[in-house]
């Protein structure tokens, strides 16, 4: 292990993280369910460092369910992409942190959202446009919660992506069955039949995550459905 | 009669091989055109069915990669329908891009209002920095979406350029920019709006009035709107081919230090559930030459 003077953070440092923005370092089931996926994806998938942010080659990560950012911002410190200093100031008005994320402001994230339905679209034009110029290295992920898949313009985009076969795009689809009208594996079964390959996986389990986001799918664009515990219905907003 | 939108697909299959940022995003509509261009560069005319959230959305991912996305269909499907994509996905993702519509205010009457888009420039106007574009001849077009699409000059703006099945006789040599003055007169000032041109230059034959011409009309050439209204009288007209009165804040904002009066003509807000011909259209909502020359006639007094 190299040494620097630098703090690198681990998986444990998460809670404490967030709780400079939650003020507890216990976290309900709705404020981490994220969590745990975006860990694996930041720590061993996405070939993207605070370095690259403008690197063309990148791997793109993009945070559609924009609700509940906390365990996103705290990935992002983690991993350098900003100043861990930034997130006690979260969601105040001289704080780059809010309650939904703004790409402008925030160094490593690739899109704006809170808007539920515009991260999948977005994706599938960046997955395009990465072809377009040849790169065709580069993987594109897109989170949506499983209640977000209600947006229409999400069905618009992976009835189009599979056909279309872009085989760069992702979509971790985080479910923690959150959506009022559903039926038990449906999202994986919609995608499926667009053409897409799909897993469905334990949303805390390390191991099976990253088997999961790493496994070849050619030709054909991926989802990755991460099942968590369900949203505490106490009807607190996230 | 070659329509601007017969030259809107060879313009930009010149633009394609010209610059490898641009590329096209359809919806079905107007894809025959593209049929050839499309083998030559398949990844960059890309057609995503009947889906405009899509189209708007995969428009803007398009530019989060460094292109310069131009995005076409009908105006009503286009602006109206996947609005908040336009609104994020360009504005709020702080991403560039040209929208190009057919179809304008009632380019199409047999179709009725499903196909009608009047509002679409006065909508645009509630979001920040979009230039508007609204030619009156195809060639004007073909400069107007060269100017947005700006290939090589790294512009990352974001434009709109309405193309219409209406417009003028003659071509006249609009910059992307300026008001041109057409006619000069003491006694006000006529702002025609791109296809309406002709019928202003007729209805105000003989009024002694100015007549300037705009295609370009936002930003809003406020400066010129304010020579030609010193120069004249402060008495000022606009007629446009969307919705009544939508540049009249922009006319009042340009002329806030004089003392002045302005009048907004254009498509009435009222659905008038006809269909019929174009021209029918344009004389239901008053726009014709002898309506018009009525109406400026008695706010002139």
């Amino acid at each position: 292990m190299t040494t620097t003077t630098e703090r690198t953070y681990a998986y444990a440092d998460l809670p404490r993280l967030m709780g400079r923005m939650t003020g507890d370092e216990k976290h309900g089931p709705a404020a981490t369910s994220t969590l745990d996926a975006l860990w694996v994806l930041y720590d061993r998938v996405l070939r993207v460092t605070p370095e690259r942010v403008d690197d063309p080659a990148r791997d793109r990560f993009l945070l559609s369910k924009g609700h509940g950012p906390m365990a996103y911002y705290a990935v992002l410190a983690a991993k350098g992409f900003l100043p861990v200093d930034w997130l006690d100031g979260f969601g105040s008005y001289d704080s780059p942190l809010g309650h939904h994320p703004d790409r402008v402001l925030v160094p490593g994230a690739e899109i704006g959202s809170g808007s539920l339905g515009h991260g999948l679209p977005l994706a599938v034009g960046t997955a395009l446009g990465l072809r377009a110029q040849g790169l065709t290295d580069p993987k594109v992920w897109v989170l949506v919660g499983d209640a977000e898949m209600d947006e229409g313009s999400n069905h618009e985009a992976l009835a189009y992506a599979g056909p279309a076969g872009l085989e760069q795009l992702h979509t971790l689809v985080i479910d923690n069955a959150s959506a009022s009208y559903s039926r038990p594996g449906g999202i994986a079964t919609r995608f499926e039949a667009a053409g897409w390959s799909a897993s469905t996986v334990d949303g805390r389990d390390h191991a099976a995550l990253y088997e999961a986001f790493t496994a070849p799918h050619p030709g054909r664009p991926h989802v990755v459905v991460a099942r968590v515990e369900p949203k505490d219905h106490a009807g607190e907003p996230e | 009669m070659e329509t601007m939108r017969d030259r809107f697909a060879p313009v930009m299959a010149r633009l394609l091989d010209e610059d490898p940022r641009v590329a096209v995003v359809l919806a079905e509509i107007g894809k025959d055109a593209f049929e050839k261009t499309a083998h030559a560069h398949p990844d960059r005319v890309i057609n995503v069915g009947i889906r405009e959230q899509l189209l708007v959305g995969a428009g803007a991912g398009l530019a989060l990669t460094g292109l310069r996305p131009v995005v076409h269909t009908f105006a009503s499907f286009l602006v109206e329908r996947p609005f908040e994509q336009i609104k994020l996905d360009f504005g709020h993702q702080d991403m560039g891009g040209v929208l190009v519509s057919a179809a304008a205010s009632f380019d199409w009457p047999e179709g009725g209002f499903t196909h009608m888009s009047p509002g679409d420039v006065a909508l645009l106007d509630t979001l920040d920095d979009w230039a508007v574009h609204v030619p009156g001849h195809p060639d004007e077009a073909e400069t107007l979406l060269r100017h947005a699409v700006a290939p090589n000059t790294g512009s990352d703006g974001k434009a709109y350029v309405r193309l219409s099945t209406q417009g003028n006789a003659e071509a006249m040599p609009v910059d992307g920019e300026h008001f041109l003055t057409v006619r000069e007169g003491a006694r006000g000032v006529v702002v025609a709006v791109g296809p309406l041109l002709d019928q202003v230059l007729a209805a105000t034959e003989g009024l002694e009035v100015t007549v300037l011409y705009a295609t370009t009309v936002r930003p809003f050439d406020g400066a010129g709107l304010r020579r030609a209204a010193g120069a004249a009288t402060a008495d000022v007209v606009l007629v446009e081919p969307y919705l009544t009165g939508t540049s009249v804040a922009a006319a009042n904002d340009a002329l806030v230090d004089v003392p002045h009066r302005v009048l907004g003509l254009g498509v009435g807000r009222r659905e008038l559930r006809r269909y019929g011909r174009v021209d029918e259209h344009v004389r239901a909502h008053g726009l014709d030459a002898g309506s018009l020359r009525e109406r400026i006639s008695r706010f002139l007094g």
